[in-house]
């Protein structure tokens, strides 16, 4: 097992780092640091500039574009980087709306990223209309609920590809053929689809995707915009010509190298998230529902296919509280994540969990498990060895769960 | 991560006084799991009166343990009146602190120990009941728990409210609610508000509506859901819940509550909310 870097406990004993929250940040593939020092120390040069050692470094974009076109099945002149996923969405939303002014109604779900629907309701305080679409208890859509909600001045479709809590995928391909039909430009957040399950543009009629490079094993403050040949869109950071005068500012060289050496390894590990990577999920699963009593997967849990992301898995468990649960699995070295109200400082659940009629008990208890191509055997193995005792300890402790305990596997 | 101190990590990894007791003195109870974390405090008296033997289950975050764990604590061996004397500061102090969005963990414990005192000194009959008008319908918190939180920690916005209590921490709507309550505690001229005049029934009804209209539908719009005024008799409101609000398992308590709670606070004290039988 990897050891932690011995931050938390420069002088005390071993303690591994099992990472478990890989849909909240992932590790930069060693390959993508080599790819990015040179851009870091010798070859600092500005791509817009004449000269031979800045206009040189435009090459390394345009390999970095082309292979993460490669990723997403798109032109490479499709592509525009940007700052994060959040500043995609953004871009993606506002640019839409800008370009079609007379519209003023927004499609979109009630278990957005908040890149996304925090967005949509400063737009409904800013005056358009705003429809966020419910999911049932699966986390799925009603695709005829979404065709009827489609108004002559829809102006956009956002509907995220994946989702990050449970990993329920949505049928994007049907939402983008419903919302095309009626004219709609469509966008969806992929940020946590990309580099997990396969994405090909030139079969899925999106209009805009947005990714993040540090979701994929590239580093923090490097993101994606797809932007479809022919889509009306204004430009939301207005400046220099970069990126074809859609998005200005100087590139981030380093990290738009970076993301282009990971869009390339990801491409390569797709088949491995699809087989190895969900094997261990499924593993995982089945044997923290086998050994705690009185948990429950939220989402779909999708026993054939590709509903749910290979790598997420969102359990809860009764009468214990998510926090509590996180504080006890950081100790033994195992970074995870939950829904419930005490770890974000807000003082209610996950919106997601609520909009899928989680029960607020459930919800405060939940944690997620995202894993990687990184994860290994060990790692979880040795999760589910801890995380009974775990379960028991804060049963033992709370009013609900005293008698209950961890199970005997009698469910 | 929250920036514990060590002694809330220690509190919370091995929190002192788990547990319950047979046949206590006083029980007391207060949380919820919807609300996401709950505390069960019991405790024994000696002879002379003191705290011979206190016990705590808590449901929720590290620091709600923690700082069950710190008052069981600080109140072993006190009289019941010593221990009275204990405030929220004392256990948030206990632990050298608490994160300032964390605090109500420490108010949520005071809370139980007035409970279980209560329950004690009614000879164990009194359940904990919500004293006062209830402000935030979200978290169920009344007029005279945030007075309190106010007055004892020197509370002056909305937010510090919200930290403390809960109160304010979910729809928001009751914002305007605490507001005047800080007003109220800390301005000796508290502005006055007008009596209400009784209404007739034609304004009453054109009131609910507007109160309707304005404070309650965009509410529940914003949640896929809607409202129609089916009824009003006498002080019986008589409303329908559509869409997603209808046929929710939570539409009994939290939508009512919250519909009752903004016509009484803009039409009439007396209103009684009825949903439509369907």
């Amino acid at each position: 097992m990897r050891q932690a870097p011995k931050l938390n406990n420069p002088a005390g004993p071993f303690i591994p780092l099992v990472y478990l929250d890989n849909n909240a940040t992932t590790r930069v593939a060693p390959e993508v640091v080599d790819a990015m020092l040179p851009f870091l120390t010798e070859r600092y040069g500005n791509p817009s500039s004449i000269h031979a050692f800045g206009g040189d470094v435009k090459r390394d974009i345009d390999r970095a574009r082309e292979r993460v076109a490669a990723l997403l099945g798109a032109e490479p002149s499709e592509i525009i980087f940007t700052s994060c996923g959040t500043e995609s969405d953004n871009t993606a939303i506002r640019g839409t709306l800008q370009a079609y002014p007379e519209k003023r109604h927004i499609l979109t779900s009630k278990v957005e990223h908040p890149a996304v629907r925090s967005l949509c309701r400063q737009l409904a305080k800013e005056g358009y209309r705003v429809t966020e679409l419910p999911v049932d208890r699966a986390g799925k859509l009603d695709l005829d609920l979404l065709a009827r909600s489609i108004a002559d001045d829809t102006a956009i479709v956002s509907i995220m590809y994946a989702n990050n809590e449970t990993g329920v995928v949505f049928p994007i391909d049907e939402v983008a053929r419903i919302a095309k039909a009626r004219g709609v430009v469509v966008h969806t957040d992929a940020v946590q689809a990309a580099g997990k399950i396969p994405i090909d543009l030139r079969n899925l009629p999106v209009d805009l995707l947005a990714i993040s490079g540090h979701k994929l094993h590239a580093p923090k403050g490097v993101g994606v915009l797809y932007v479809r040949k022919g889509t009306r869109l204004v430009p939301w950071l207005v400046g220099g010509h970069q990126e074809r005068g859609r998005r200005g500012g100087t590139e981030n060289v380093a990290s738009i190298v970076g993301l282009g050496r990971a869009a390339e390894l990801a491409m390569a590990s797709i088949e491995e998230e699809r087989t190895r990577v969900r094997a261990l999920r499924d593993r995982l699963e089945a044997e923290i529902l086998a050994r705690c009593s009185d948990t429950r997967v939220n989402g779909d849990r999708d026993p054939d296919g590709a509903g749910r992301l290979p790598n997420t898995t969102s359990i809860s468990f009764e009468y214990v509280e998510g926090e509590a649960i996180l504080l006890m699995l950081d100790r033994e070295g195992i970074g995870a994540s939950s829904g419930s109200a005490c770890t974000s400082g807000s003082l209610e659940p996950s919106h997601v969990l609520r909009a899928m009629g989680v029960p607020f008990s459930a919800a405060h208890g939940s944690i997620r498990f995202s894993l990687s191509r990184y994860t290994t055997d060990e790692e979880i193995d040795y999760v589910i060895e801890k995380m009974p005792g775990i379960i028991e300890r804060l049963r033992a402790i709370s009013p609900f769960g005293g008698a209950r305990g961890v199970a005997s596997g009698a469910r | 991560m929250w920036d514990y101190t060590d002694k809330v990590k220690d509190h919370f990894f091995h929190p002192r006084n788990v547990g319950t007791i047979e046949d206590p003195d006083g029980v007391g109870e207060v949380g919820s799991l919807a609300c996401g974390d709950m505390l069960r405090l019991m405790f024994k008296l000696d002879e002379a009166g003191r705290i011979r033997d206190i016990k705590f289950q808590t449901f929720g975050c590290g620091s709600a343990i923690a700082a069950s764990s710190a008052l069981t604590e600080l109140v072993k061996g006190k009289t019941l009146d010593e221990a009275q004397k204990i405030t929220n500061q004392d256990i948030a102090r206990y632990l050298g602190g608490l994160p300032e969005q964390k605090m109500h963990c420490s108010v949520m414990g005071r809370e139980a120990l007035g409970a279980a005192i209560d329950n004690y000194r009614s000879g164990g009959v009194a359940k904990r009941t919500l004293e006062g008008r209830v402000i935030c319908t979200c978290f169920g918190v009344t007029e005279k728990q945030i007075e309190t939180a106010v007055r004892e920690n020197g509370l002056r916005t909305v937010e510090d409210v919200t930290n403390y209590t809960k109160a304010g921490g979910g729809c928001g709507g009751c914002h305007p609610e605490i507001e005047k309550i800080l007003a109220r505690t800390w301005e000796t001229d508290a502005a006055s508000a007008s009596p209400r005049k009784k209404l007739t029934t034609i304004q009453k009804i054109r009131t609910i509506e507007e109160t309707i209209d304005r404070e309650i539908r965009p509410h529940l719009e914003s949640d896929g859901g809607g409202i129609d005024l089916v009824d009003v008799e006498g002080d019986r409101v008589v409303v329908a819940l559509r869409g997603l609000c209808s046929g929710c398992a939570a539409a009994g308590v939290t939508i009512k509550d919250f519909i009752q709670a903004k016509l009484r606070e803009f039409v009439s004290e007396d209103l009684v909310v009825e949903e439509e039988d369907s």
